[in-house]
């Protein structure tokens, strides 16, 4: 077997050593019963990696993949190009093949990695602070929800419409089993946000608001007087943002006055992957740190006075306060941080800035080319690189049918609603750089005919 | 030109010379680096766009079709991003990437940690563009294959632990642990037991144990050790009772034992109507020769970045599938993979839920999971098949017993008299000399060349040092790890007091945690800025 380095020499050899006549000494502990006297039947032996990877290659080849297609979903996971030196430097074992930074002298990469990951979240968030990641954009916006309850004492939230539905199933999820109160509607096929509602609905129960941004269709909006209505119920606004690309292009959350924004950070660095590992972003101000879930890293110095990095504020964690820690969570998503840093590393502040336009530009060209097909109508007049169009039928049978053609076409509003008959035309179309005139063109044509 | 033509000779060298401070820090191949804030600038770009997308250029900046426009929402001030070309963003990186160990680098005996090697195979597999480059929300016939690869998992992990259902979702053991008292949570809600509010979690359990439970709204009761390392079996039958909600059991446990009550205990908790969580953090040492479903467990996570070679990657992601008893089974998380007859697979979420799934707890992340952690443990549990995951287990736990008979003489072995170890070796600071501990010798370790052992974990053992040797370390690794241990203890014992100084060969010395915990900084600030603002 390729992966062990015991020769049955040294085995025996150190058999020797322990005292043990064989290997079945040392299980002497598992009951007799439990024993299993050898390999697990009906499951295949080792195999070489000629036919490893024929085997997983075959899998492979049956997914259609968004490369090979007219690509246009959104709705929490978007696709963007990645440079080449990304994926070379994340697989450098020194990253790769490390643990958690507890041994701070010799993970120094790891930690200042994260110290610059934090800088540059908060920063494109608009926050004083930000963590070294969550599993993934919807938890993220769970463990805000509770941080909010930690810190109001109070137990109701009220989610915006506009949330990505899956983000609220979490949600309500969690809130089954922790009591906090949720409440929840469903969007309207419009071109208007719910800041108004969400306003009017503000109590003194109210632990927070969340509120999504761009919203689950695409749409925009100044969150100014929501943070303002929050704050004077001594409540607290949580923005969610699912493309961070966006940042680019629209004001943060927190120059809004938002008090935690949180985000999924796959878009840079990250890639699709049918939806993980992701990376959760979690910033917020400063003056809630000691609440924030999850790990953090800081500057520090050495005994020689040399400046360094470890992680702390650690009292808030599970492996210090066990039963009193601020949130369960034992891992960050490293790995996925170090890509989402050196992607935007790599594109800087001027880089970010012509991505975001690159994508608004595409897509407000694209919704214009899309709503000229007969029939369709553009929904979302306020965008960034996902719109929302009606179209005349239904938009799941049309995404099935687009998918046969080899096109894939957006998220139909049926896939995340269902049985919501209001949103069962609605199909979310996104556009990135990765999206070409022809792949808009095909688009556009292939709905005209089935739409005929 | 040669430059023996310029005048050098080659010489002898010279020995013994001291060497002075450099000017830039670096100590030869030891490099410093600065950080991104501090040598990029906003104007540079490692990135090159198409110079002229014309086609999508319909409008002018910030405006959209028919005179819609991002408006007042337009990003006006400055983020503050620095960007760096693409060789200064690779030297940066790649600087920062030798301040780091890996087990690529050399052992990593972090007990309860099972870093073993990541097969690059793994990674290869993870990166083909059909697992890579899919969208979770697809139209689930052009993911066949992606789900088919959940499947596949999800049999070979339910096999494997003799268990009737797997929840693949859960990001990270945490994450796991969640899912699994969640199950038990709904389950018992489900049979009009919601009044049942205490779970049981002995002292060794790893942090997560509590944390989970009281998030789950449980009251957590800790159960003691015995002396020889194992659960009090007596003690926690005695407090069985019909408020007890469950019980979450490390197995083999973080001492390294194996729990030989384990058949026993889940028995006297199934009869007085509660579930067995078992904690799967250690199946490394018994894949292949014990499944924990003849245990009777009910629910287990299995942390594929532990046993399945998934990378760490310097603190995550991880991936927690959760195996299910037939009891927990039907209260598992959305969404999960169903196969039909046919061989078609399916996705069940809310929509299908009601007739496929309808005691579902829900949903515990927005899509399905680690998908690119499955596509590694599958590779690798396909590499070694039933046979080699077997070895797997056995040469794991012959290397941590080798750890712990060669050194039990050297440091003090708590549980050495309770029988062989499982994965991992046991040892505690006593014997050292006085105000020496657990972090001399692992900072003495960093001298030598290896990464350290678990400090201070579990709670039970004074000083504790973990070792887990894993199975893929050779026996020349594990006695050139043994011979520098055995010196750096006998140091500790006889008071040297250039380990309480330790580490000196590393990129840092000691770090101030009081220091960064007292005043903390999160984030760089520019000291210009600072400095103006005060």
């Amino acid at each position: 077997m390729r992966y062990l380095p015991l020769t049955q020499s040294d085995r025996e050899a150190m058999l020797g050593v322990i005292g043990a006549a064989s290997i079945d000494d040392l299980f002497v502990d598992v009951p007799e019963a439990a024993r299993l006297d050898g390999p697990i039947h009906d499951l295949p032996m080792h195999a070489s990696e000629m036919a490893v990877e024929r085997h997983m290659s075959a899998l492979a080849r049956k997914n259609l993949t968004a490369g090979e297609a007219p690509f246009f979903l959104g709705c929490g996971a978007y696709r963007h190009h990645v440079p080449a030196s990304v994926d070379h430097l994340i697989q450098r074992g020194e990253f790769l093949t490390a643990y958690t930074p507890y041994q701070p002298e010799i993970a120094q990469g790891t930690l200042q990695m994260l110290f610059e990951f934090q800088t540059q979240v908060a920063r494109l968030l608009g926050t004083d602070v930000a963590n070294a990641s969550m599993y993934d954009g919807s938890t993220a916006c769970w463990e805000a929800i509770g941080m909010a309850r930690r810190i109001t004492k109070r137990g109701k939230a009220i989610l915006s419409s506009g949330l990505h539905p899956h983000y609220v199933s979490v949600a309500k999820t969690m809130a089954k089993f922790t009591g906090d109160v949720l409440e929840t509607a469903t969007p309207s096929l419009s071109a208007d946000t719910d800041l108004a509602t969400l306003i009017a609905a503000i109590d003194k129960d109210t632990s927070c608001v969340v509120v999504q941004y761009p919203d689950i269709l695409g749409r925009i909006a100044d969150l100014t007087p929501l943070a303002d209505a929050c704050h004077a119920n001594k409540a607290l606004l949580i923005a969610v943002v699912t493309e961070p690309v966006a940042l680019g292009a629209i004001k943060a959350p927190g120059e809004m006055d938002a008090d935690i924004v949180v985000g999924e950070g796959q878009s840079l660095g990250v890639g699709l992957q049918f939806g993980g590992p992701y990376v959760g972003l979690f910033g917020c101000k400063e003056k809630y740190v000691r609440q924030m879930p999850g790990r953090l890293c800081g500057e520090t110095l050495d005994a020689d006075g040399r400046r360094g990095f470890v992680l702390t504020l650690s009292t808030r964690e599970q492996h210090i306060r066990r039963e009193k820690a601020t949130s369960n969570i034992c891992t960050n998503s490293g790995l996925c941080a170090l890509a989402f840093s050196i992607h935007m590393t790599l594109l800087g502040e001027k880089g970010l800035r012509t991505l975001a336009e690159i994508n608004h530009h595409g897509a407000v060209a694209a919704a214009a080319r899309l709503s000229q097909v007969p029939g369709v109508e553009l929904v979302t007049p306020t965008f960034f690189n996902e719109f929302t169009l009606k179209l005349p039928q239904e938009a799941r049978p049309v995404v099935r049918s687009l998918a046969e053609r080899g096109i894939l076409a957006g998220v139909s509003l049926g896939r995340l609603y269902p049985g919501e008959a209001s949103l069962a035309n609605g199909l979310v179309v996104a556009v990135t750089e990765t999206t070409s005139a022809e792949d808009v063109e095909t688009l556009a044509a292939a709905l005209e005919e089935i739409l005929a | 030109m040669s430059i023996n033509a310029s005048g050098w000779r080659p010489e002898a060298p010279v020995a013994g010379g001291k060497a002075s401070p450099t000017v830039t820090g670096n100590k030869g191949l030891m490099l410093e680096e600065a950080l991104i804030f501090e040598i990029g600038d906003s104007e540079t770009t490692g990135v090159d766009f198409a110079s002229s997308p014309s086609p999508l250029r319909g409008a002018g900046r910030g405006e959209g079709p028919s005179g819609t426009s991002l408006g007042s929402l337009a990003r006006t001030a400055p983020i503050g991003l620095p960007g760096l070309s693409e060789p200064e963003t690779v030297r940066h990186y790649t600087r920062l990437s030798r301040q780091n160990y890996g087990i690529d680098l050399g052992f990593f005996p972090l007990g309860s940690c099972t870093m073993k090697h990541n097969p690059r195979l793994n990674e290869k597999m993870a990166r083909l563009p059909g697992f890579a480059d899919i969208h979770p929300l697809q139209p689930v016939d052009t993911v066949q294959g992606a789900l088919g690869v959940i499947n596949e998992l999800a049999v070979w992990l339910t096999k494997l632990t003799g268990m009737y259902g797997v929840a693949m979702s859960p990001k990270a053991g945490a994450h796991g642990e969640l899912c699994g008292i969640l199950c038990i949570k709904a389950a018992l809600e489900a049979r009009g037991e919601g009044h049942r509010k205490v779970v049981l979690v002995p002292e060794s359990a790893h942090g997560t144990n509590p944390a989970t439970a009281a998030f789950a709204g449980f009251t957590v009761e800790d159960i003691p050790a015995t002396a020889e390392g194992r659960v009090d079996t007596a003690a926690l039958k005695a407090r069985l009772g019909p408020d007890v909600a469950a019980v979450m059991i490390t197995n083999p446990n973080t001492c390294g034992l194996f729990e030989r009550d384990m058949k026993a205990i889940s028995d006297a908790v199934h009869a007085v109507g509660a579930y067995v969580y078992c904690d799967g953090a250690n199946f490394n040492a018994i894949v292949g020769r014990v499944r924990p479903g003849d245990l009777g467990i009910d629910a287990m996570h299995i942390n594929l970045h532990k046993t399945f070679s998934t990378p760490h990657g310097g603190g995550g992601p991880g991936s927690g599938p959760v195996v299910l008893s037939e009891a927990l089974a039907p209260f598992g998380p959305l969404p999960f993979t169903a196969r039909y007859e046919d061989g078609h697979l399916a996705l069940i979420e809310e929509e299908t839920a009601g007739d496929e799934h309808p005691h579902t707890f829900g949903r515990m992340t927005a899509f399905h999971g680690q998908m690119g952690m499955f596509t590694r443990a599958l590779t690798y549990i396909l590499s070694h098949g039933a046979d080699g995951l077997r070895q797997v287990s056995e040469d794991a736990v012959l290397n941590a017993n080798y750890i712990l008979r060669s050194l039990e003489k050297t440091l003090d072995a708590p549980f050495a008299g309770s029988g062989p170890c499982m994965h991992e070796a046991l040892f505690s600071d006593n014997g050292l000399a006085d105000g020496f501990s657990t972090i001399d010798v692992a900072k003495g370790l960093i001298d030598e060349g290896f990464h350290p052992m678990t400090m201070y974990f579990p709670l039970v053992v004074h000083g504790a040092m973990l070792i887990e040797p894993t199975e893929t370390e050779s026996k020349a690794a594990l006695d050139q790890f043994i011979a520098a241990l055995r010196s750096v203890a006998e140091r500790a014992k006889a008071g040297d007091i250039s380990l309480k100084s330790a580490p000196h060969f590393a990129p840092r010395s000691r770090l101030d945690e009081t220091l960064a915990a007292r005043k903390p900084v999160l984030v760089w600030k520019d000291p210009v800025l600072a400095q103006a603002a005060e």
